[in-house]
C-alpha cells in the first residue's frame, strides 16, 4: 500500500510505532509534532490547539503527496490532579488539545476524504476514557470525548466510505507512564490478565488494521488494547 | 461575471459534486427529490461553491434553501 497516512503526535510512544508501522508496510507517513521532529519522516511543527498550524500542516503534506488518506488522531497530553486541585486552565488545556484538537484535525481531513470518497480516521483514546482514573478528570473526559466524536463521524461519513473508529490502550510503556510513580506502574500491571505492560507496537498493530483493507467493514468501533484489563469495555 | 457565466460555474459545481447530468441542473430543480443530494452532498456543494465563487455563505442562509434556484440566487447575491 502506498497511502498517505498522517499521524498526529507521531514523534514518541503510540504515534511513532504507529508511524513506523504504517512505513513498513509501504504507507507515506507524515507526524506532527511539538517538540522533537523525528529525522527520517516527514515531520511537521503543528499545536493542535491552533486551527492555523493544522491547515498549515495538512497544506504542507498535501503540496509534497496529495491529501490524507488516512488520519491517526493520536497526539494528546496529560495535565493530572485531582479534581478539589484542577483549575480550569488545566481542564481547558487537555480538553483543548486531546478532543477539540482531534476535532481540528478530523475536520480537516475529512473535507478532502468526503470527496474523494475514501478514508479512514483512528482516534486514539483510553482505557481510562471508559474505567476512569483518579487525578484524570480532565483526561478521561478528553479520551471519552473521542469516542462519541468518532461514532458520531463513523454515522455522518460512513456514506462516503469513511471509516471513523477508536483504539483504547490500557497501561502502555510510554514516555507518558513513564512518569507515573513507580508504584502506580505496579499497580497498573496489577490489574492487567496478561501481566504485563503494553509496548506501544501493540497499539500500532490494531491502528493499521483498522486502516487496512481488512478492516473494510468496521467503523463506530472501540477496540480495547489493554491486556484485558478492561475485560472488552 | 454575467449571470449565465455564473450559471455556469453554478452548474459545473453541481454536476461535478452530485454527479449528475448538466441537463439535470434546471432552476427548478429541487435537491432532495431531483437530484438526490443527501445533507453531506449539500455541505459539500455549498463549500465547492464558496471556493468557485470566492464567497462564504453562512450557515443560517442555508435554511431553506430546496432548488437550484434559489442556491443560485443565493450565491449571485453574494457577488454584488
Amino acid at each position: 500500500m502506498s497511502r498517505v497516512v498522517l499521524v498526529t503526535g507521531g514523534s514518541r510512544g503510540i504515534g511513532l510505532a504507529c508511524a513506523r508501522a504504517f512505513e513498513a508496510q509501504g504507507d507515506r507517513v507524515a507526524i506532527t509534532y511539538r517538540n522533537k521532529p523525528v529525522d527520517d519522516l516527514f515531520s511537521l511543527r503543528c499545536d493542535q490547539t491552533n486551527g492555523d498550524e493544522v491547515d498549515a500542516a495538512f497544506g504542507a503534506i498535501e503540496d509534497r503527496w496529495g491529501p490524507v488518506e488516512v488520519l491517526v488522531a493520536n497526539a494528546g497530553i496529560t495535565n493530572d490532579t485531582l479534581l478539589l486541585r484542577m483549575g480550569e486552565d488545566a481542564w481547558r488545556e487537555v480538553i483543548d488539545t486531546n478532543l477539540t484538537g482531534a476535532y481540528r484535525v478530523a475536520k480537516r481531513a475529512a473535507a478532502k476524504m468526503v470527496r474523494a470518497r475514501a478514508g479512514r480516521l483512528v482516534f486514539v483514546s483510553s482505557v481510562n476514557a471508559v474505567m476512569g482514573a483518579p487525578g484524570q478528570a480532565n483526561y478521561a473526559a478528553s479520551k471519552a470525548g473521542l469516542i462519541g466524536l468518532a461514532r458520531a463521524l463513523a454515522k455522518e461519513l460512513g456514506s462516503r466510505n469513511i471509516t471513523s473508529n477508536v483504539v483504547m490502550p490500557g497501561f502502555i510503556r510510554t514516555d507518558m507512564t513513564a512518569a507515573l510513580p513507580v508504584e502506580w506502574q505496579q499497580m497498573a500491571v496489577d490489574g492487567v490478565p496478561l501481566g504485563r505492560a503494553g509496548e506501544p507496537e501493540d497499539v500500532a498493530g490494531v491502528v493499521t488494521f483498522l486502516a487496512s483493507p481488512a478492516a473494510a467493514y468496521i467503523t463506530g468501533a472501540v477496540v480495547p488494547v489493554d491486556g484485558g484489563f478492561g475485560m472488552g469495555h | 461575471m454575467d449571470n449565465e457565466a455564473a450559471f455556469e460555474t453554478f452548474k459545473n459545481c453541481t454536476v461535478e459534486v452530485l454527479q449528475v447530468a448538466p441537463e439535470q441542473v434546471t432552476l427548478d430543480a429541487r435537491f432532495g427529490e431531483d437530484l438526490d443530494a443527501d445533507s453531506l452532498d449539500l455541505v459539500e456543494l455549498v463549500m465547492a461553491l464558496e471556493e468557485a465563487f470566492d464567497i462564504t455563505v453562512p450557515e443560517e442562509e442555508l435554511e431553506g434553501i430546496e432548488t437550484v434556484e434559489q442556491a443560485f440566487k443565493l450565491v449571485t447575491g453574494k457577488l454584488a
